[in-house]
């Protein structure tokens, strides 16, 4: 396949990815933000971060060994130390960690 | 523009850094794989930025996908960009020239940061803001070259580390439930897109679970709107 295609196709990728992030940009007026985009922009932050929590872990399967236990695991163990520190750097690393070892050693 | 602001800044990107470095090396390292190099790979992090739309863009890229598909393919994977900029509207809208690059590096990860508008006292939110960005872009810039230039030296496991994702975005979540009384948003994003991973598979399950979560907040405006914020 030709560079000139490729590149071709990164500009598109390019463009497509910028236009599903400044729609709203484009097309609302900047001084008078309607009311429900002003609601949905307080309220979208706590369903976005559940369904992106969901979406990371579309891969994992309940029915076949191991039974997405080091993902599931993993993320009790994110909650409990957030719980418990309430410092997203410990947090992350240490689910992290905890998930390297269950994958690489544990199952 | 102080040191203190660009150290926030800094401090605060940090959770994404691990992963994108590492997310950017695989991408790198797919890329490599299908004969296009190092160059490549910086262009397309440079201009597209959207993570699992340029691991999408290899395969695109190694099946010849015409012009068309590769335009339909972006706009179904990015579409749940859509939510992080209304969301953002309210915050990015009078940023100035620096507008334009804040919608642009939009991603997932950036916007996990920066969604509940925290900002260090006294410091221009909109240089914070920049800043956050502009480092996570970095990040993925650098993992990609790395990944293009020596992805097949690596020699001990990484296997596992791109969980850092996921952890952030479970923290994010745990931190939003601990500062909110409501719970009900929260609890919807959680169960539609689980119920629509289960119905529509793996492929275009965030679409109908997009439709159901803005459907749901339209008709529940009442029980969902105080979403009173309390430390």
């Amino acid at each position: 396949m030709n560079n000139t295609y490729v590149f071709l196709m990164i500009l598109i990728m390019a463009f497509c990815t910028v236009l599903t992030r400044a729609l709203p940009f484009l097309f609302l007026r900047k001084k008078q933000t309607p009311a429900f985009v002003t609601y949905l922009g307080q309220v979208l932050p706590y369903p976005i971060m559940g369904m992106l929590v969901i979406y990371c872990l579309k891969d994992i399967s309940l029915l076949k060994t191991p039974f997405a236990a080091p993902e599931l695991i993993a993320v009790v163990v994110v909650v409990l130390l957030h719980l418990w520190k309430r410092n997203t750097l410990v947090s992350i690393i240490g689910g992290t960690v905890c998930y390297m070892v269950l994958v690489q050693m544990v199952f | 523009m102080s040191k203190k602001i660009i150290k926030e800044a800094f401090v605060k990107s940090l959770p994404v850094c691990a992963g994108y470095v590492v997310l950017g090396i695989g991408f790198g390292i797919l890329l490599e794989k299908t004969g296009y190099g190092l160059s490549w790979a910086i262009l397309m992090s440079v201009v597209i930025y959207a993570g699992s739309c340029q691991y999408v863009g290899v395969s695109l890229i190694a099946g010849k996908a015409s012009l068309a598909v590769t335009a339909m393919t972006t706009l179904m994977v990015n579409a749940r960009h859509l939510f992080y900029s209304i969301s953002m509207f309210d915050k990015y809208k009078d940023a100035g020239k620096k507008k334009w690059y804040l919608i642009f590096g939009l991603t997932d990860e950036t916007y996990s940061l920066l969604c509940e508008g925290a900002c260090p006292e006294g410091a221009d939110v909109h240089t914070y803001q920049f800043l956050v960005t502009l480092f996570d872009q970095i990040y993925w810039i650098a993992g990609s070259a790395v990944g293009a230039v020596l992805g097949s030296v690596i020699t001990f496991s990484t296997a596992g580390i791109e969980f850092s994702m996921t952890a952030l975005f479970v923290t994010v979540f745990v931190e939003q439930w601990l500062t909110t009384k409501n719970h009900l948003p929260a609890i919807l994003g959680l169960a539609s897109t689980a119920v629509c991973r289960l119905i529509f598979g793996r492929e275009i399950f965030l679409i109908p679970s997009m439709i159901t979560i803005l459907t749901a907040l339209t008709f529940m405006r009442k029980q969902t709107g105080e979403v009173e914020v309390h430390e």
